[in-house]
């Protein structure tokens, strides 16, 4: 790929589910952080409930603004029955992000569920050698708040410590 | 730019944001247009950072405003997506005669993969066939700095200058680093130049050689621009490449010689010949028709294409990859996603769900309505054009016998309706069918499919201000349509089936119009008004 090597994300879901807002977040991030990242996604119909992906890249440069199919380091996805369509987009030892992953019983509201997954993320990409020290809890906290209303941002922040408690476990025992 | 002027400031924006600053710091005085993915939110953003930004009722018109602006001194954008310039095309010809002593940049948003449109034209074509010259930026940071740049041709030719983006452009964020000043805005003030500016025949003439002769200079000129970029490699591989392809290029062939375009009218000739020849095989990458290629062999150069099947859809990364592998092979289908749906209480389920069951003939148009077509409703037969909803339900009256012909009806969106559904009713009442016709008018208030814009008939401007409110029904009686109905919904099923028995068996000519706000706008109303 790209010199130090890019990170390629993809958020899948349904229309309505947050994709955008997730990249977006997780864009924000990463930009802040310094790294080139490019975000790109089809977006129009996204809110009639349709599929929607939306792809985030960063790293030292980043080219294309769109990962190649099966090139995806980390797939995450919001609806379950949208794991198969997107499966695709993984490369082979990539790390799939699915709903199952966080208990859904403990979000506030379903609506956090694609906050939760970013904090899943977090831990995870905390893994990576070019990301590693970079991406604070802080520097994730400010981008979910300028990203959303006040009056979601402790249910939004409850839920990404709740995503990063359910990686910290399901890393721990791999 | 020269990158003295840039700033220290690093924003991560999307093309269409990114041009949207560039307009404001570029001293635009009037961004005006009509929503269309990908191109909505240019404005928007313009009118969220300060500039003056409106809706018009369709391309055709945001062009002509934009224009007069431009005729006395000031800059002024006009933005749509690529089939808009079809609307807009009549003046966007004529304008190309004109002389302009402001600036006139008129921003095409083109959709190769048909994201959200009924079409993938490619208005790169437009550019040659209205002699425009033409801007293709590659990333944020080129939307902005071309903007820049279109602004500054467009005074210096006086004449309108083409930034065509594409869905990826627009909707693609990354780094831009901004300028450091605003330049200074005009001061408009009117001139008279009826040579310049009335296209009778005998000026339009002499306007036409003047067009030919600015467009041989700008040839010239953008030979050396700055505008186009050789990225160094190997000898064995070249390629040629615009728009966000050139990035898509970098990555499948990080080895290769590659010439960025960043104007693609007129082109730099030269500059890609000589490229050409410094490279042993050379092809020209473009998502959509073969302009390049076809451009470029006109002059004799010798270059390669891509195969036809890449001239469908949207390049990638792999796809360039397939390109350059001279791979013809069928591509794989990809894992069929969930397609969209009517929202869960959206006012025009009811609607379709008793035209399914009258079994009309629906000559539809464009909006979410259109999702009437989709199970389960299946109650759409046709969609072309917005407004063709009108036209095409009185060309089937015409010809079908009185017992089919009865069953057609016209079903529009009040946005589509005030672009160019008013013409449509303007000819049903002057060119009657013997059967009658009904046209159904699905006013939720909003122009909902393209992201909730507001339009002459919400009674709000862009800036969401308030504004006159145009009456359908007014309107639909001034044309010389008596029977016409307004009705809530159809909220009632029953009685909205029993409305349209009787019109349909009337004969005579009637508008319906269903009037429920779209659920999205009212939740964004009460959030706006929380806040
Ligand atoms: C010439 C042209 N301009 C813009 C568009 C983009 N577009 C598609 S439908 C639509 C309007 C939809 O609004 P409305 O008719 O009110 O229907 P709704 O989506 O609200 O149901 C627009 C702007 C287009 N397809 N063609
Ligand atoms: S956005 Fe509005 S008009 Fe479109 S489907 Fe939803 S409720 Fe209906």
């Amino acid at each position: 790929m790209t010199a130090g090597r890019a990170i390629d994300v993809v958020v899948g879901g349904l229309g309505g589910q947050g994709v955008l807002k997730a990249s977006d977040i997780l864009a924000e991030v990463v930009f802040s952080a310094g790294f080139d990242v490019k975000k790109s996604e089809i977006h129009g119909m996204s809110q009639r409930g349709g599929s929607v992906t939306s792809d985030v890249r960063f790293g030292q440069e980043v080219l294309s603004p769109m990962v190649p199919e099966g090139e995806a380091d980390y797939l995450v996805v919001l609806a379950a029955d949208q794991i198969e369509p997107n499966r695709h987009l993984l490369r082979e030892g990539g790390t799939l992000l699915e709903p199952s992953l966080i208990d859904a019983a403990s979000l506030a509201s379903p609506r956090g569920l694609n906050v939760a997954l970013l904090g899943a993320l977090s831990v995870w990409l905390e893994k990576e050698e070019n990301v590693a020290g970079r991406l604070s809890v802080e520097a994730w906290e400010n981008a979910i708040r300028s990203n959303l209303a006040p009056k979601i941002h402790d249910q939004n922040l409850e839920a990404f410590a709740i995503g990063r408690r359910a990686a910290a476990e399901r890393t721990a025992q791999e | 730019m020269s990158p003295q002027d840039a700033t220290e400031d690093r924003l991560l924006l999307s093309g269409n944001e990114a041009i949207a600053r560039a307009a404001l710091d570029a001293g635009v005085t009037l961004g005006t247009g009509y929503p269309g993915t990908p191109s909505t939110e240019i404005l928007e953003t313009f009118s969220a950072l300060g500039g003056r930004a409106q809706w018009a009722p369709n391309e055709k018109v945001a062009l002509e405003v934009a224009l007069g602006a431009a005729f006395v001194g000031a800059r002024a954008v006009a933005t749509m997506k690529h089939v808009g310039l079809n609307v807009a095309a009549d003046p966007f010809f004529t304008a190309a005669y004109t002389d302009i002593p402001g600036a006139l940049v008129v921003v095409s948003a083109d959709d190769p993969g048909l994201a959200s449109s009924q079409n993938e034209q490619d208005n790169r074509r437009y550019a040659v066939a209205a002699g425009v010259p033409m801007l293709e930026p590659s990333d944020s940071q080129e939307a902005y700095d071309f903007t820049f740049e279109a602004v500054r041709m467009a005074e210096k030719w006086r004449m309108p200058v083409l930034l065509r983006v594409t869905t990826r452009i627009c909707h693609s964020k990354t780094i831009v680093r901004p300028r450091k000043a605003p330049i200074d805005k005009p001061e408009p003030r009117f001139e008279r130049d009826a040579r310049g500016r009335v296209m009778i025949p005998a000026h339009a003439r002499i306007a036409h050689s003047r067009l030919r002769r600015k467009l041989g200079e700008i040839a010239d000129w953008t030979e050396n621009s700055g505008l186009h970029r050789t990225l160094d490699g190997e000898s064995s591989l070249g390629i040629v490449a615009s728009g966000v392809v050139a990035a898509h290029v970098r990555e499948a062939a990080p080895q290769a010689r590659v010439l960025k375009l960043g104007q693609t009218y007129p082109l730099p000739i030269q500059a890609i010949r000589e490229f050409v020849r410094s490279v042993d095989r050379c092809v020209a990458i473009e998502e959509g028709d073969p302009y390049l290629v076809e451009s470029i062999r006109a002059e004799g150069i010798a270059v390669e294409g891509k195969a036809a099947m890449y001239r469908f859809g949207e390049l990638n990364v792999s796809r360039v990859r397939r390109i350059l592998a001279r791979d013809e092979s069928p591509e794989p289908e990809p894992p069929k996603g969930k397609p969209p749906e009517l929202c869960k209480g959206c006012p025009h389920r009811t609607a379709f769900e008793t035209l399914r069951d009258m079994d009309c003939i629906v000559t539809g148009d464009i909006g979410c309505y259109t999702l009437g077509v989709l199970p389960p409703f299946q109650a759409m037969d046709t969609c072309v054009c917005m407004g063709a909803a009108i036209g095409v339900g009185l060309g089937m009256r015409h010809a079908l016998p009185p017992e089919q012909a009865r069953r057609v009806v016209s079903v529009i969106g009040d946005s589509t309706f005030v672009h160019s559904g008013i013409t449509g009713l303007v000819e049903m009442a002057y060119n009657p069918p013997s059967t009658g016709h009904v046209v159904l008018i699905l006013d939720n208030g909003t122009t909902a499919m393209t992201g909730l814009q507001d339009h002459p008939g919400t009674g709000r401007r862009l800036d969401r201000e308030p504004a006159d409110k145009l009456s359908f029904e007014d309107l639909a009686r001034s044309i010389g349509i008596q029977d016409v109905h307004v009705i809530d919904g159809p909220g009632d099923p029953v009685a909205f089936r029993r409305l349209m028995e009787e019109c349909l068996a009337s004969g005579k000519l009637s508008v319906v119009i269903a009037r429920r706000p779209c659920i999205l706008a009212v939740a964004r109303d009460k959030k706006m008004e929380q806040a």
